[in-house]
């Protein structure tokens, strides 16, 4: 299908991601970027796993063990607010589908408002750890907390550009195709952190907090 | 642009080469950055061989030797044998599928530059005050406190490299899922194309944890964190544990595109279909598989217990079953047929022996009482010799024999071709045959001298006069790339005059466009399907001939490498360092540190959001124009005297 046609919900393509030789490699290519994801974070989880709680002889458990340092109801908070913005961005995606591009860009900027929420708090938690002298070079199990938290965090951030650029870069050039297998590689790139954090959420804190 | 014939300007050349996006041309980059990395660590092996010549030699130094060693594995396995191998992928893969290009040129440039700009940086220790000498592994245990940057430059030119490899490893893959020409089924797609897909498949699931075991090196070596420093409750098993996770899926990264060229080349020249084609194809994901479920193998000694041990020693032996179904589908292609021995035969020929004696001593080590014996002894070098020059090496040589005349629409000679592959065949025998014996006798790996009169003597000096023999084969083999420049351009099809798949059917010199229509493909093996047929063409069109769309060149992709180079030395001079701290290698003020990371960093994201707002729509040749090129190349050809040997 040509990128010139003008188009109108009647003649929007099904599946527009895929609908040009470009969307499809891109949607493949993306599924299979996605699987090396799952490898990276697997190692990290796994280095975490086995360093957890271990630091220097002299380390304070009271102080510094997973049960002590991490607050429940603060996890929870930034996985509500990351679970929603996910939801959101399917919104977005529910509107390409039908060429409401009103629609698309609007659920796309509540879901990066909601990531920035997400981030703060992130931040404000490794903020809280530094301060009560917790540094990453602190332990082992410093280090490899912060490792597999940060990259998380680092691809919430590389999301949230992502997201806000291809907003800021179509906001006058209205959807097509060209640009819809880019919406729909980003929702689904915050769908995989979304995923991602939920299993941190479950191996490092609740697992942490409750045994 | 429709011109083949004009020349253009050297400036304009190398432009050209800085920018290219077409997947031909990133082939020949490949081929000859692996070269230059090919002879490097060629060099390398012989000071260590001559080294070894005599019983307490000084040739060089013990920590040279060990520089010597760690760089001599690194290369070889990353920057050699990788790159030489993606040359052919380059090369041959979308011809094979009857594709355009790879799905993502731009990706495949930035893969290339990657990898270049990571050796490049790798091999700067040489120049920066020493290189790393931790052994190829770089056990956490012993790199964590080598003194100086060679470390550093370890894991920062390897994570840059890497990051490469990792990038061409998903082109590939999506290239082969969804470029296929019309009717070319999985079932129907030739054996380096199946190879190429599971190997880049390896690659997508083993780096990512070479890519974490760097990083936390990273940050332990150079910003204080403590994954393996002990006394701060690190562990360094971690590091063995993601390391052999990578590597050992890597030896089969590398022999499986080799097994794919092999399977290409022996039907060719018995003139027969593969033997056991779909066998082929279960063997070569079995392979895949089962290369992932084994990497303890290497870590048997480490104390992982008895339970372990038992787990992985037999699922190591188990590999040994699809190997061997190759072994055998190789054999019966070759029983029967109508054998033509061709210099790329030959190679095959004595693929298959040396690789069969390199699987035998592997299935040995698997055996964990026996890898007791064995670990860490010349037995293990001359095992992974053997399957390395005798499984790798044979099939990068036989398919650049091969090959040649599609890359460069020059043949090589063949008279000088089977002169080099007996000196280099029987130099690598000698060298590797006696290192098993050397091994059993009780010479350890990775010494840089030992006693006399140990009964080692002999021996060592055989090895050694083998890669000599080795090297004078190599320096034939570049006399003829460079004798074939000179030579008659071919400018015609099927230079072999067997040729199976669709690589085959086009004439050479191949049009950036490579097919002017997309191909059906009416079975396994369509070029010579056609042939049997009497089609003159060579293939049937799936379509008419219309407007083909091509991919612009850019420089990013090498702007982009360069942001990331910078970076690297930013890290590598970071005054946090372990050995900055303990005053045994130079490090720069903080805000340089930083300040490089970020200008680096800045590049590199700069280009990438320049890409990204952008918009690359890539251009259209007309139908006209792919008329005007077709009668240029038509003209061309006819100009030119036709080379050949049919
Ligand atoms: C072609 C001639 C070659 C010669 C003469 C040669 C020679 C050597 C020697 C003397 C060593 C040191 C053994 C020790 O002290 O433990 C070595 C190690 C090694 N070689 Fe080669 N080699 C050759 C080709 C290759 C190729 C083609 C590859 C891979 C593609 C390769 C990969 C390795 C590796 C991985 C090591 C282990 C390095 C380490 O222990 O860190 N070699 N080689
Ligand atoms: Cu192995």
């Amino acid at each position: 299908m040509d990128l010139n046609t003008k188009f109108t919900p009647q003649n929007w393509p099904e599946h527009a991601e895929q609908a040009t030789m470009e969307g499809k490699n891109k949607f493949v290519g993306f599924w299979i970027f996605l699987a090396c994801e799952v490898v990276l974070f697997a190692s990290l989880f796994a280095t975490y796993l086995a360093l957890k709680d271990s630091g220097p002889a002299s380390m304070d458990l009271t102080k510094y063990s997973a049960k002590a340092l991490y607050e429940l109801p603060l996890a929870f908070a930034m996985t509500m607010l990351l679970l929603t913005s996910s939801l959101t961005s399917v919104y977005a995606m529910y509107h390409m589908k039908n060429f409401n591009f009103k629609g698309v860009q609007t659920w796309m900027g509540i879901t990066v408002i909601l990531g920035i929420g997400f981030l703060c708090l992130e931040i404000y938690e490794f903020y809280h750890y530094v301060h009560i002298g917790f540094g990453y070079t602190h332990s082992a199990y410093s280090s490899a907390f912060f490792t597999l938290v940060g990259t998380h965090g680092l691809h919430v951030i590389i999301g949230l550009v992502w997201i806000s650029s291809l907003i800021f870069r179509n906001m006058k050039r209205g959807l097509n195709l060209y640009n819809a297998p880019k919406y729909f590689i980003a929702s689904l790139y915050w769908h995989f952190i979304d995923v991602v954090w939920v299993f941190i959420f479950t191996v490092v804190y609740l697992m942490g907090v409750l045994g | 642009m429709s011109s083949v014939a004009q020349k253009k300007g050297f400036g304009a050349q190398v432009w050209d080469y800085l920018t290219t996006v077409d997947h031909k041309k990133i082939a020949i980059l490949y081929l000859a950055a692996g070269t230059l990395f090919f002879a490097i660590a060629g060099l390398e092996a012989l000071f260590m061989r001559f080294q070894l010549l005599f019983p307490e030699n000084t040739f060089v130094s013990a920590g040279m030797f060990n520089q010597l060693l760690t760089m001599h594995g690194t290369t070889m396995l990353f920057l050699a044998a990788t790159p030489l191998l993606f040359a052919f992928m380059n090369a041959i893969v979308p011809l094979q599928i009857g594709a355009r290009d790879v799905a993502f040129p731009f990706l495949n440039a930035l893969g290339f530059w990657l990898f270049f700009l990571g050796a490049v940086f790798l091999h700067l220790s040489f120049f920066l005050g020493g290189a790393p000498d931790a052994g190829w592994t770089s056990y956490a245990s012993l790199s964590l406190y080598s003194p100086g940057h060679g470390i550093d430059f370890y894991v920062l030119g390897l994570q840059i490299s890497g990051a490469g490899t990792l990038i061409s490893g998903i082109n590939f893959i999506v290239t082969i899922i969804t470029m296929r020409a019309p009717g070319m089924t999985f079932m129907r797609m030739p054996l380096f194309t199946w190879t190429s897909l599971v190997s880049s498949t390896l690659i997508l699931f083993a780096f990512p944890p070479l890519t974490v075991g760097l990083f936390l090196m990273l940050v332990d070596r150079m910003f204080g964190a403590n994954f393996f420093e002990h006394t701060m409750g690190g562990n360094t098993i971690i590091w063995e544990h993601l390391f052999w996770i990578f590597g050992h899926p890597e030896v089969y990264i590398l022999v499986l595109p080799a097994f794919g060229l092999f399977s290409e080349i022996i039907p060719v020249f018995a003139r027969k279909r593969l033997f056991g084609y779909s066998s082929m194809v279960f063997a070569t994901i079995l392979i895949g598989f089962l290369g992932f479920m084994v990497w303890a193998h290497h870590m048997f000694t480490t104390g992982l217990g008895a339970t372990a041990n038992a787990i992985f020693a037999v699922a190591t032996m188990t590999i040994a079953v699809p190997t061997g179904m190759k072994v055998f589908n190789w054999i019966l292609t070759i029983w029967g047929g109508s054998i033509k021995v061709t210099v790329p035969m030959l190679y095959a020929l004595g693929f298959i022996p040396s690789f069969v004696a390199g699987g035998v001593t592997g299935v040995m080590q698997a055996a964990a009482p026996l890898d007791y014996q064995l670990h860490d002894s010349y037995f293990i070098v001359a095992h992974f010799h053997y399957v390395i020059v005798g499984g790798i090496v044979t099939a990068l040589f036989g398919a650049a024999h091969f090959y040649w005349p599609i890359m460069f629409n020059r043949a090589l000679n063949e008279k000088l071709g089977v002169l080099t592959f007996w000196i280099f065949f029987i130099g690598f025998h000698l060298t590797f045959f006696l290192q098993h014996f050397l091994g059993l006798m009780g010479m350890p790996r990775r010494v840089f001298t030992y006693m006399p009169d140990q009964g080692w003597d002999l021996f060592n000096m055989i090895s050694t006069i083998g890669a000599a023999m080795m090297g004078v084969g190599v320096i034939l083999l570049v006399l003829n790339v460079l004798l074939s420049i000179k030579s008659e351009p071919l400018n015609r099809r099927d230079y072999w005059g067997d040729g199976r798949s669709l690589e085959w059917a086009l004439e050479t010199p191949l049009p950036f466009y490579n097919f002017k229509q997309t191909p059906l493909v009416r079975g396994y093996d369509p070029y010579w399907i056609e042939k049997q047929e009497g089609n003159k063409e060579g293939m049937v069109y799936a379509e008419p001939l219309g407007d083909i769309h091509m991919p612009n060149n850019s420089i990013l992709p090498l702007i982009m490498s360069i942001g990331t180079f910078i970076a690297a030395f930013g890290a590598l001079y970071s005054p946090w360092g372990k050995q900055a701290l303990a005053g045994t290698a130079e490090s720069v003020s903080p805000a340089l540190s930083v300040g490089l990371i970020v200008v680096g960093l800045g590049i590199t994201v700069g280009s990438m959001i320049t890409r990204s707002l952008k918009d690359d729509l890539g251009y259209h040749v007309h139908v006209a124009e792919v008329e005007a090129i077709e009668k240029d190349l038509a003209q061309f050809r006819a100009a030119g005297k036709k080379g050949g040997n049919n």
